[in-house]
């Protein structure tokens, strides 16, 4: 539940990450910039991290006041599970609407791409905050944490590497 | 008319009009022939009894259809160095095959689940991160299909085959840490494999039939990129 608000809400966000540069071709004065491609995905990455994270960190006290689930209560846990999630996310995310942009589908493309790497991001952290909520010890937590740890360094390393074959020269 | 500098489509086409396609006839034939010794000569399991026969397509299948899309990876990564057109068709053609085998483990997955595990799907691990895989290589098509600057196409599907392969490890982890129904590793596991060897036999040579006939589709698929690539050149795009 919790996790199916941050992935639709990220995805909205992810869409206009990209869009808004094609409208007027500022995408142009962008990559005229004296910076590297990947700094420009890294910046646009970070942006869409924040808008991400402020979805999380309103959506968390709503769902355990309207749900009553006890989320807030191993707080720093949850905070971190919601980065590492968040950060494998965007990171796909992100490449993947540079990309969308430039095709013919455009807008509907995105989730298409996207939503089968959204998976293994998502079911981790799903596993690892419903053991956290039931009360579990941290050591059933910790395997999931590392899927994601893992997820978020191969992914973040890849996007990075590939988003400058996403710009046409 | 001359072919364009580099990554000209022109080689391997004029080889393709008319004949028998040899590969093709021989990979048709060994299916055949390790269907024949599926049914008739290898034994029933004892406990799972005839339904089990069918791993024999599900397993190779499976196994080409990771090779299958290893092909689109290296040949996305080699693109991306080299530039060369010829590699996009290939990355373009393993990738149909291997959705197309993907579709059979995904088939024959649950008409051996439905007497054996009593249903025909479970949202297990391994069944809902393997229908997730089919979903990013059918993506990878909508892709291709969706972009129409030849070079712009090779470029993005390059780079989406290269993020799928990756997406593999993390299927292959989830299904340790998960509970999972499906059956553990038998053949592809650190210690040896445990299989009967009249089993693993049929279950080597049905692989390699099935392989056979990946590299017969994949070559027949290649030849027609090959020729729409000619075909978009000279129409002048």
């Amino acid at each position: 539940m919790l996790w199916a608000i941050f992935t639709f809400s990220g995805l909205l966000g992810l869409q206009r990450s990209f869009g808004i540069e094609q409208a007027d071709r500022a995408i142009d004065a962008l990559l005229g910039a004296p910076i590297t491609r990947e700094s420009i995905y890294l910046g646009k990455a970070m942006a869409n991290l924040v808008f991400v994270a402020a979805v999380q960190v309103i959506a968390i006290p709503a769902v355990q006041l309207f749900y009553g689930v006890p989320l807030l209560e191993n707080a720093a846990l949850l905070a971190l599970i919601a980065l590492l999630a968040a950060i494998g996310l965007v990171a796909v995310g992100t490449l993947f609407s540079a990309m969308a942009v430039n095709t013919k589908l455009a807008e509907m493309l995105l989730p298409v791409l996207s939503l089968p790497f959204f998976v293994p991001v998502v079911i981790p952290a799903a596993q690892a905050t419903a053991r956290l909520i039931a009360g579990r010890p941290g050591s059933e937590i910790v395997g999931w944490l590392k899927l994601l740890v893992a997820f978020d360094i191969v992914f973040v390393a890849a996007c990075t590497l590939a988003f400058p074959f996403t710009i046409e020269e | 008319m001359t072919s364009p500098s580099s990554a000209g489509p022109a080689s391997g086409a004029a080889k393709s009009a008319g004949g028998i396609d040899w590969l093709f006839l021989v990979a048709v034939l060994a299916i055949a022939a390790a269907l024949a010794r599926v049914i008739y000569y290898t034994p029933f399991e004892a406990v799972q009894g005839p339904a089990q026969k069918i791993f024999y397509l599900h397993l190779p299948a499976a196994l080409d259809a990771f090779m299958a899309f290893g092909v689109v990876a290296i040949s996305g990564i080699a693109y991306l160095w080299l530039g060369d057109l010829r590699l996009d068709r290939a990355a373009e053609s393993s990738a149909e095959v291997g959705v197309v085998f993907t579709t059979v483990v995904l088939v024959t997955g649950p008409l051996w689940a439905r007497p054996v595990w009593g249903t025909w799907w479970t949202w297990d691990a391994r069944l809902t991160l393997t229908l997730f895989l089919w979903f990013i290589y059918v993506g990878y098509l909508v892709l291709r299909g969706a972009i129409d600057d030849r070079a712009l196409r090779a470029r993005y599907s390059a780079i989406l085959g290269i993020l799928g392969s990756l997406l593999i490890p993390f299927i292959h982890l989830s299904v340790y840490l998960f509970r999972t129904l499906h059956p553990r590793p038998i053949v592809i596991k650190p210690s040896a494999p445990s299989l009967p060897p009249e089993m693993l036999t049929t279950l080597v040579i049905s692989f390699v039939a099935f392989t056979l006939f990946y590299l017969a589709l994949v070559r027949q698929r290649y030849r027609l990129a090959t020729e729409r690539d000619l075909l978009e050149l000279e129409e002048g795009r």
